[in-house]
């Protein structure tokens, strides 16, 4: 049976995690590699770098911080963030990541979307949405951190880039995100349930039981968060028992 | 002892290398990337991996020069242990259907078809870690804790491998049917599910490959 997923997500800039894991001993709780063998060994399904290098001149950071994951890790890897051309992608693969998200570059030129479906596969790209609600049952897609609105509807959108061929989706509610108060669950249903590709719920995880209602009320196949794993406030075993124990298929190997 | 990797520009080959590599340092067997048909016809092991659409990986393939012939003479003229992975395991089918119809290398008859979702809210790609069901023995699944309760591979496809002789099909994996998620003959393998990504099945399995004496 099909098991959901429990993805932690570290911000990467320059080479370096922001906001560092503090679970465990790490020597050097900067090092993305680090956290990731780390995150690896306690039975983390997939993992999440999200690129936030704001320089052009740093931009191959990630790159070299990708190559080092996967020869240390042999585990599924999505990385995301300023990814805008075919080329960016290909270096990502050819780095060592399963999957890439896209965002901006999707938003601005859906072609783009397709083009990269059909050039490396449906299977590796994942686009990103991030997501305001702007009315009752009314949600846009915003870009540059939420800070930018689109105008574009979120749930048409959804449906537009799968059908351009995206192979998951990402979606951030922006209005939960840091907040610590649980996922958008109307929101992510209603995409989760028009859209036929598997999704990633995030943005705003406070405590397990938002993990186990994003899954059983929200519709999404897996689930992804930040501090509630990089603080230690839970552990990803946890996470997974809490799960379990509510009747949702975890993998406990 | 040698294993070629077969590089034909499909995807990540990276990931591949490096969980090989990492299972071949113990027993002292030397792993190479290459897309030189010699190398391979040399290798005393081989792997195709494989990311992306079906009729891209053959064209790929195709324009390696003398690729196929190569992996002819060895694996079915000498019987070279051969595992493919994903895109690498269907290419052993008759004919793929993803993006139009292609030829596969027809190693082991059957085609590559669209997954369809046998219920509702079962999402395509079939994406993420699931278990695995063996329908018979086999030395690659040798020591390794399968069915409900057994360790996961990590499988990401939105098309399958339907083989036309049953026999052919080593063990499936659950997902509103039952989906091939490993195929083989004699010195033939291959996996829908990535090695490379299934941390402790993956790594056992890579070591059982290695040390298979079809």
């Amino acid at each position: 049976m099909l098991k959901c997923r429990v993805i932690p997500c570290l911000d990467v800039k320059d080479g370096r995690v922001v906001k560092g894991v503090n679970f465990i001993d790490l020597k050097d709780a900067g090092d993305p590699v680090e956290s990731a063998i780390a995150y690896d060994a306690a039975g983390a399904d997939e993992l999440c770098f999200l690129d936030i290098t704001a320089s052009h001149e740093n931009r191959g950071t990630i790159l070299d911080v990708v190559q080092r994951t996967a020869e240390a890790c042999f585990m599924p890897l999505t990385v995301g963030g300023g990814v805008r051309t075919p080329d960016d992608i290909r270096n990502l693969l050819l780095a060592g990541a399963d999957k890439v998200s896209i965002m901006t570059a999707a938003v601005h030129n859906r072609d783009f979307v397709r083009e990269a479906a059909e050039k490396f596969g449906s299977q590796c790209i994942v686009v990103a949405i991030d997501v305001k609600q702007v009315a009752p049952g009314r949600w846009e897609v915003f870009t540059h951190g939420g800070r930018k609105p689109t105008g574009i509807d979120a749930i048409n959108y959804a449906k537009e880039v799968v059908a351009l061929g995206a192979g998951e989706i990402l979606l951030t509610s922006m209005d939960r995100d840091g907040t610590k108060s649980g996922f958008d669950i109307i929101l992510t249903r209603a995409i989760a349930d028009a859209v036929g590709v598997p999704l990633i719920a995030s943005g705003g995880v406070g405590n397990l039981d938002h993990l186990v209602e994003g899954i059983r009320d929200g519709h999404a196949t897996a689930v992804l968060a930040a501090s509630i794993f990089h603080y230690g406030e839970f552990t990803i075993r946890e996470a997974k028992q809490h799960m379990k124990t509510a009747g949702l298929p975890v993998r406990m190997d | 002892m040698s294993l070629a990797i077969v590089d034909y520009g499909s995807g990540n080959l990276h990931s591949a290398h490096k969980a090989v590599e990492r299972a071949a340092a113990q027993a002292g067997i030397t792993v190479t990337v290459t897309s030189d048909p010699d190398v391979v016809r040399r290798a005393d092991r081989i792997v195709l991996p494989g990311v992306g659409a079906f009729a891209d990986c053959r064209r790929g393939l195709d324009n390696v020069v003398g690729m196929v012939e190569a992996l002819q003479e060895s694996v079915i003229s000498r019987g070279t242990p051969f595992l493919g992975i994903c895109v690498g395991m269907q290419l052993l089918a008759s004919r793929g259907l993803e993006h139009g119809v292609a030829e596969g290398l027809g190693w082991i008859p059957g085609e590559v078809v669209a997954i369809e979702p046998k219920s509702i809210g079962l999402k395509v790609p079939h994406m993420g870690w699931n278990t695995l069901q063996p329908l018979r023995p086999h030395s690659l699944l040798k020591d390794i804790p399968t069915g409900e309760n057994g360790l996961h591979a990590y499988f990401v496809h939105s098309y399958h491998f339907c083989a036309t002789h049953p026999d052919m099909v080593i063990a499936t994996t659950e997902y509103g049917e039952a989906l091939t998620a490993m195929v083989g003959h004699d010195n033939i393998v291959g996996t829908q599910f990535h090695p490379e990504k299934s941390q402790r099945l993956g790594l056992a399995l890579i070591g059982n490959f290695l040390r298979w004496t079809p």
